[in-house]
């Protein structure tokens, strides 16, 4: 086949590059242009080269964050993937009862983060709030603004009510998909409950339960809103997570160069981090192939 | 192995049925012999997997009982049935080795390591797939998949009964003559009560020793496959079992003599008077074309050499009809009537086959 070369096609590509350049690439340049300066104020900077990143490497506050990140989102999907599978296995499979399973799953998807936040630095309130008064009532001693336990429970609790049911949808969708005949088969070869679960339902739900995973992964890895309304951080700095740290370095202090050499660590480790679980995953599934 | 029988069984899917047309399954009494190979054959939606899926205990009854050499189980979950069904759509376990699904049912009953290896060997060796046993099930071809399907069908040597739902129908046709053949041999060899179900009249007819054919649910007709080539009891039968199915004409029947459109047509046989909308049934084997002479007046639309014989579109008074001609026999020049071979007349009464009076009192 003859090609026509017209490199007038490049303008057809022009519209996508300028936009992406304007939403993308500009604004992490600018970021990475701070984390290599430094200012003294009034629009002056100077070359600071890799100074920032070798603070914030040395930084044990970033590594003390960076640490709560992890054990955050460990216990996060620790609970919320098998909670989730939990609660689309027992899920009705058809008629009136899925539909309002549905709908009522859905619900605290919908509801805005910071809405949440509020929603539960309310509830957990001793004086007034539902579950904080009534568990004063009956004698437990909880507070989440002086009490670390406490504040990590309720930051949990609250992640697992807002997205359990994201993981639930998904696994629920790769629940639908098995046709009956598979069931039927088991019956006929007598496999018990748990067998059905090892070797239909896991492994048909796999594919969304990776991506499951990711989503939840980089979403708590990211998290910010709830924590900070209902915990600011504290007590201390307990629950300052990185993005609530990042934003007291950045808009607190106004740090803008450790600050853009943290946010440029924090998006590698992110990248880094799904990259290693999608290709470990995919791996896992090509070994079966074969 | 054991004798299956159905005692008034009937299934509807709707909670009140009323109308006759609610069920799925019509109102069934059958025995289904130990050790026979049986299809059920029948076109789509006629109530075949409903059946099956009753046996097998996937399904409860909405009337009647199911018995397994005469204890009722019309209640008892399908693990203690100990039957063995093989779907229409491979069912294998992705994530296991193709032995390991082979082996799956005997595992789950307990059964000794060194007869699951020996069995699954043995198998493996009759689908084929002696060389693939650690192969992980996944991306294998459907093929491949539904020949373990239909191994894990027949690893358990003591079921009860074997039931297949139109197992082959994503089998290549080459493989599908060779895994019909296996399954036949294991028939032979172990004697199970096998119920195969299918919409295939080549299959049903080469497979089994008695073929139950099934219409709007109902069971139509039992027989050998001579029977249901020569007496079709139902015109559903005459119609779905041959290539093409038998020709029917409106008709009076009186004596030994049909009158279909005014043609005088003598019968083998005499009849009692018979009510109802009466037809007469031929098969194309029987339809003899000539030029003139006695018969029905015909024309040919089209001739269509299959290979070993020719089919013969007919109009026949506005109603369509088919002959089937010997591949050596030219179609005779000029040829304008049919007439048929008297012994191979059938008369039916509102789709049902009325027997002769010589065989009055004796069931056709």
């Amino acid at each position: 086949m003859n090609k026509t070369v017209n490199q007038k096609a490049w303008f057809l590509v022009l519209p996508v590059l300028i936009l992406v350049g304007f939403s993308a690439v500009i604004p992490l340049m600018t970021v990475v242009n701070y984390s290599v300066q430094d200012t003294f104020g009034n629009n002056v900077f100077f070359w600071a080269g890799l100074d920032w990143f070798r603070d914030m490497l040395e930084s044990e506050r970033m590594w003390n964050a960076l640490g709560r990140q992890l054990v955050f989102s460990s216990i996060i999907l620790a609970i919320e993937v098998p909670l989730g599978i939990f609660v689309a296995l027992n899920m009705p499979k058809k008629g009136f009862w899925a539909s309002f399973c549905l709908v009522l799953m859905s619900l605290p998807l919908l509801i805005p983060w910071n809405v949440v936040g509020t929603i539960w630095q309310i509830f957990g309130r001793v004086d007034i709030g539902l579950l904080g008064y009534v568990l004063a009532k009956l004698g437990v001693n909880y507070n989440y603004t002086q009490n670390v336990i406490d504040a990590w429970a309720t930051v949990i609790i609250m992640d697992v009510w807002h997205w359990t049911s994201l993981v639930a949808l998904l696994a629920y969708a790769g629940l639908q998909s098995i046709p009956d005949a598979y069931y039927q088969a088991a019956k006929i070869d007598q496999a018990s409950r748990w067998k059905v679960f090892r070797f239909i339902e896991l492994p048909k739900m796999a594919g969304v339960l990776m991506i499951a995973i990711l989503l939840r992964f980089m979403d708590s890895f990211m998290i910010y809103t709830e924590p900070f309304v209902v915990t600011g951080g504290g007590p201390g700095n307990a629950t300052t997570f990185l993005s609530i740290d990042l934003v007291k370095m950045a808009l607190g202090q106004f740090d803008l160069g450790p600050a853009a050499a943290f946010s440029l660590m924090y998006f590698l480790v992110i990248l880094l981090i799904s990259w290693v679980f999608y290709t470990v995953m995919t791996n896992l599934d090509k070994r079966d192939g074969v | 192995m054991a004798k299956i029988t159905l005692d008034n069984l009937a299934h509807s899917y709707l909670k009140q049925p009323k109308s006759d047309d609610d069920w799925a399954l019509k109102e069934l009494n059958h025995d289904w012999a130990d050790g026979e190979a049986y299809a059920l054959l029948g076109s789509s939606g006629c109530g075949k997997s409903t059946l099956l899926n009753i046996i097998s205990g996937l399904l409860r009854p909405s009337r009647g009982r199911i018995l397994f050499d005469g204890r009722d189980v019309t209640d008892a979950p399908t693990a203690e049935r100990n039957i063995a069904q093989v779907f229409q759509f491979p069912v294998v376990y992705d994530t296991m080795s193709v032995g390991e699904n082979l082996a799956f049912p005997l595992k789950n009953r307990g059964a000794d390591p060194k007869y699951i290896a020996e069995r699954v060997n043995a198998i493996a060796a009759m689908i084929g797939m002696e060389d693939q046993l650690r192969r992980k099930a996944r991306g294998l071809t459907a093929d491949a998949k539904q020949k373990i399907s239909l191994g894990r069908g027949m690893v358990r040597e003591d079921v009860n009964a074997l039931l297949f739902d139109e197992p082959l129908t994503v089998i290549d046709p080459h493989m599908k003559w060779e895994l019909r053949t296996q399954l036949k041999q294991l028939h032979h060899d172990f004697g199970h009560t096998m119920i195969y179900v299918t919409h295939d009249q080549t299959e049903a007819l080469t497979f089994a020793d008695k073929v139950v054919v099934m219409y709007d649910g109902r069971v139509v007709q039992i027989g050998t496959p001579q029977e249901l080539f020569e007496r079709p009891a139902h015109t559903f039968v005459g119609f779905f079992i041959g290539s093409p199915g038998m020709n029917l004409f409106d008709a009076q029947v009186s004596g030994a003599t049909a009158t279909v459109q005014g043609v005088a047509v003598p019968l083998g046989d005499s009849y009692a008077p018979v009510a109802g909308q009466v037809q007469i049934g031929v098969r194309p084997e029987f339809v003899r074309l000539h030029a003139g002479g006695e018969g029905l007046p015909a024309r040919i639309t089209r001739v269509e050499d299959v290979g070993r014989h020719k089919i013969v579109r007919l109009d026949v008074g506005g109603t369509a009809a088919n002959a089937i001609l010997d591949e050596g026999t030219p179609v005779p020049a000029g040829a304008d009537r049919v007439s048929f071979d008297a012994e191979a007349i059938n008369v039916y009464a509102d789709d049902w086959r009325v027997a002769p009076q010589s065989l009055q009192g004796r069931a056709a």
